[in-house]
């Protein structure tokens, strides 16, 4: 456990990737089976399960100090392992010994995952007595599976692909990629491998995720010189990214990132049980209005069908949804791509030859003419038609009126683009439609977190009712770092008072907030909700009776 | 008549009617009372200046010699009548030259600690608690997260570093006024005695330091070499503001240290791009807040700047009245004001150069 929290301690502060790598490779190769599987899992974020509950480390914690000083010195820190791996040492009578053992990482993931509920309390409190105040915050960061240390899962494969090509010279990133979602930590098979010491881990028997491709935002040179017979166009759906994956072994949804949410949509697995398609598929997950027929009955789609992301957020937040959810909001996955159909690998194939299979693929389910619940949800994405740069921007125009505003925009993929995981250049591009914008009051700031921890850069900002503010929303982002110190400046000059770690500010500083869309909502006293809300501007010359009115904004609501 | 009738917060900062004097204060004032020269609470400008002959060496280093027009260089423990009541300034262990005020009038005490610390520092006079009825403090580390290891760990550190880096230049940010000079009186102590290398806008006040008697050790300007791949190995100090500047660019095989009582916040460290974070301040942690209230045992408990909150908090718990003065501009939130006028010294020297 030493080394491990030494290890993640030094990747934490590290810039350079050249060195975060150096540390991964000689940690690799001189620590052993299982603990080095596990520090893997740990940095990729790859542990399946959380050895505690936040809530159980906020409880003991609350238990030992002084509950306002804890509430102050969280607020300042802005994260919670931290505060606690500090403060826990202001509950010890006296300093603890830096050379007592600790127990192996392994071991402490054993134990965690074995004891039962009542013990694990006990257990971490005996570990974070023994341990330095880095100790304690690796510890708490691993059990919350919260470690966030500038190594990203990808950064990561590629330093397993070089340290296996360091003893097996064939080994290549592509291969860590294709074989990484069969694997489960503490990857004794992988580091095998990887080590020389046995074959590529055969995972043709699980159904497991495949990276996905991405695309780029599109700049306007490229957009200017698009020729349109060398790329196909289509919507941007405003749902989730997903991939489906059905073979005689089952059927599961993964999220872009990989993580598997069948539990979610159990309506959509048993869809495609009952009318089995075998192939992994590449589409946009979205949630419909109840009992809508609409997209699965006509080849023509209706795309007012489709449900504002605020619900298919509610489906995706349930672990177990229940009738009534269901019900209320089914969803659909509008396929987009293909790598896999039926048995074949199509990755290699053009996106024009992958359209036409997905296409001949969806149609009989079509034609079959069965009840709307005999089919599975399954939609192929449309093929939008343009001649001109002009058309297109043309379509991203409608995609504003389309759906209620739930289409982002429009997709432009090269028709001979084969399927390559990550983002590889001048292959699919994005055409996002453009913001809607709106002037607001800031009326609280609260303090951010991880780098921006301490600095008063979370904000609530309304819109004026007669002569009252009402929130409408948060944002974060949008500011550069030097705005963030100013902003933090005036909110530190201009506090009225405090709720908590929330400052409200005088009603006097004006952001021009863009957005993607407006929806009806419950959330704020203002009835309503912006969908990715940002700090567009800092109005810092516009006095404050001028922001918008409310009114406004409900105006803005589509459909 | 007790002190909050006769002492007040305004524009300016602190102001003590007895005295009609300010302590520490923003803008130019006809007197000003000054704790230590940091920048954030000597500025130029004054009619006349109390202060230890220190500070007033300092202040004349970096606002020139004409900063104010009448200067009352007092000793610690000398006690004169300003005013209706009287003054006298005690070692703060702040910096050198650092002084804690303490104000008497009319049968009633208070102690103003300007900045203070309680660690072993060679480079000035220990800290002396000061019976009082008004205890005045600040609290820039007064959370209990913030715990100060002892400066021969983290210095300790930074030689290990060199150690397993030896191809590394180890470039440190240091505050030029105090931290700077600790570190290196540090590293001496700790046996190293190579030269060590520092920026431009450190030498003044290194140079001042040693005219009041304290060995630094060899120094030598990066400036006045003609090839820096000899830093390899190396421990450079340079401002902090120098660390993400141009100037560390040429600098061979960096690798980022940073000596602040911040660096104890991870993300403080991340800000700072610091790669080696060593937690060297020159304030009271926590424990040594509480502590010294504990000792210097007053009536009332007044907290002029920093986390004001969590000490109030506390030593009403501790069973003191407790309030908090919520004077802005001193340390922010950041000791980065210092470096304010580092940087000025900074583009002087660039341009000397």
């Amino acid at each position: 456990m030493q080394k491990f929290a030494d290890l993640v301690d030094n990747l934490y502060y590290l810039n350079s990737n050249n060195a975060k790598a150096e540390l991964i490779l000689e940690y690799l190769s001189t620590t052993p089976d299982p603990d080095r599987g596990w520090a893997i899992a740990a940095i990729a974020g790859t542990l399946n399960f959380e050895f505690f509950k936040r809530r159980t480390v906020k409880d003991i914690i609350v238990e030992r100090v002084d509950p306002i000083l804890f509430d102050l010195s969280y607020d300042y820190v802005g994260e919670m392992s931290e505060t606690v791996a500090h403060l826990w040492s202001t509950t010890l009578d006296e300093p603890i010994d830096p050379n007592t053992s600790l127990p192996s990482l392994s071991n402490v993931v054993t134990q965690f995952s074995s004891l039962p509920k009542l013990s694990i309390k006990l257990y971490l409190i005996s570990l974070l007595n023994i341990m330095s105040p880095t100790q304690r915050w690796a510890l708490l960061k691993l059990g919350t599976r919260g470690l966030r240390i500038g190594v990203s899962a990808r950064f990561l494969k590629k330093i397993l692909a070089r340290y296996g090509a360091q003893r097996n010279p064939l080994i290549t990133i592509e291969d860590i990629e294709r074989v990484w979602h069969g694997v489960q930590p503490p990857y004794t098979d992988l580091l095998a491998w990887l080590d020389n010491k046995s074959d590529m881990p055969d995972i043709s028997n699980k159904l497991t995720f495949q990276p996905v491709m991405l695309a780029h935002p599109i700049d306007d040179n490229t957009l200017n010189n698009i020729k349109p017979e060398l790329w196909q166009a289509e919507w941007k759906f405003d749902g989730i990214r997903a991939q489906l994956v059905s073979n005689h072994t089952g059927t599961a949804l993964f999220s872009r990132n990989g993580d598997d949410i069948s539990h979610s949509f159990p309506d959509l697995i048993a869809s495609i049980e009952a009318n089995p398609i075998e192939g992994r598929f590449d589409g946009e997950l979205v949630a419909l209005e109840s009992n809508s027929t609409a997209l699965q009955a006509n080849s023509e789609v209706d795309y007012n069908q489709i449900a504002s992301f605020n619900r298919l957020q509610q489906r995706l937040n349930k672990k177990k949804p229940s009738k009534a959810l269901i019900q209320s909001t089914p969803v659909g996955l509008i396929i987009y791509d293909a790598l896999q159909i039926g048995k074949d690998d199509t990755r290699e194939l053009s996106l024009q030859k992958r359209s036409q299979l997905i296409k001949t693929l969806l149609e009989p389910a079509k034609t079959k003419n069965k009840p709307a619940q005999d089919r599975p949800n399954l939609f192929a994405s449309e093929k939008l038609k343009f001649a001109s740069t002009a058309d297109l921007l043309d379509l991203k125009e409608k995609a504003s009126k389309l759906s209620n505003g739930y289409i982002e925009g429009i997709m432009l993929k090269r028709k001979d683009a084969i399927y390559v995981a990550g983002r590889p250049k001048g292959q699919w591009y994005k055409l996002k439609r453009d913001p809607k914008l709106i002037d607001a009051v800031i009326m609280y700031a609260q303090r951010g977190h991880g780098k921006r921890s301490s600095f008063y850069s979370d904000f609530t900002f309304g819109c004026w009712q007669e002569d009252i503010l009402l929130p409408i929303g948060k944002a974060y982002s949008g500011f550069t770092d030097e705005e963030l110190k100013k902003l933090d400046t005036w909110v530190r000059r201009n506090t009225l008072g405090r709720f908590g770690p929330v400052k409200e500010v005088k009603k006097e500083l004006v952001f021009e907030i863009a957005f993607d869309a407006v929806a009806p909502s419950n959330r704020h006293k203002s009835k309503v909700a912006l969908r990715f809300p940002r700090i567009h501007r800092i109005r810092w010359d516009k006095p404050a009776n001028e922001a918008d009115k409310l009114s406004t904004l409900i105006d803005m609501i589509e459909g | 008549m007790h002190p909050e009738k006769w002492i007040r917060t305004d524009k300016y900062g602190l102001y003590c009617k007895a005295l009609n004097a300010y302590i520490d204060p923003m803008q130019p004032v006809e007197h000003a009372i000054i704790t230590h020269a940091h920048a954030d609470h000597a500025r130029a400008g004054h009619k006349h200046v109390y202060a230890t002959a220190q500070t007033l060496d300092i202040m004349r280093v970096r606002y020139g010699v004409d900063h104010a027009v009448h200067f009352h260089p007092l000793k610690y423990e000398e006690t004169i009548s300003l005013g209706k009541g009287k003054l006298t300034l005690y070692p703060a262990g702040h910096i050198l030259g650092s002084a804690q005020v303490l104000i008497e009038y009319k049968g009633q005490r208070l102690v103003h600690t300007g900045d203070c610390k309680r660690q072993a520092d060679d480079t000035c006079e220990p800290f002396v608690p000061i019976p009082c009825d008004i205890f005045v403090t600040e609290a820039t580390f007064g959370l209990p997260v913030f715990q100060h290891p002892p400066i021969e760990s983290e210095t300790q550190k930074l030689l290990a570093s060199l150690e397993r880096l030896p191809e590394s230049c180890h470039l440190v940010g240091v505050y030029a006024l105090g931290k700077c000079q600790r570190l290196l009186l540090a590293l001496r102590k700790l046996g190293y005695h190579k030269p060590v290398y520092i920026h431009g806008a450190l030498l003044n006040l290194c140079n001042l330091y040693r005219e009041h008697g304290i060995e630094l050790g060899e120094l030598i300007e990066v400036s006045s070499l003609a090839d820096l791949s000899v830093l390899k190995g190396q421990i450079v100090l340079a401002p902090p503001s120098a660390l993400a500047d141009r100037w560390s660019r040429k600098l061979p095989n960096v690798m980022t240290a940073m000596a602040s009582g911040w660096m104890q916040i991870r993300a403080r460290s991340k800000q700072k791009r610091a790669e080696l974070p060593l937690i060297i301040s020159d304030h009271s942690d926590w424990q040594d807040l509480i502590t010294t209230i504990k000792e210097v045992n007053p009536k009332e408990v007044w907290v002029t700047h920093g986390r004001e909150q969590a000490l109030v908090h506390q030593a009403q718990k501790m069973g003191y009245k407790a309030k908090a003065l919520s004077l802005v501009g001193y340390g922010d939130d950041d000791e980065d004001s210092y470096s304010k006028s580092d940087k000025k010294i900074s583009s002087n020297s660039k341009e000397a150069n």
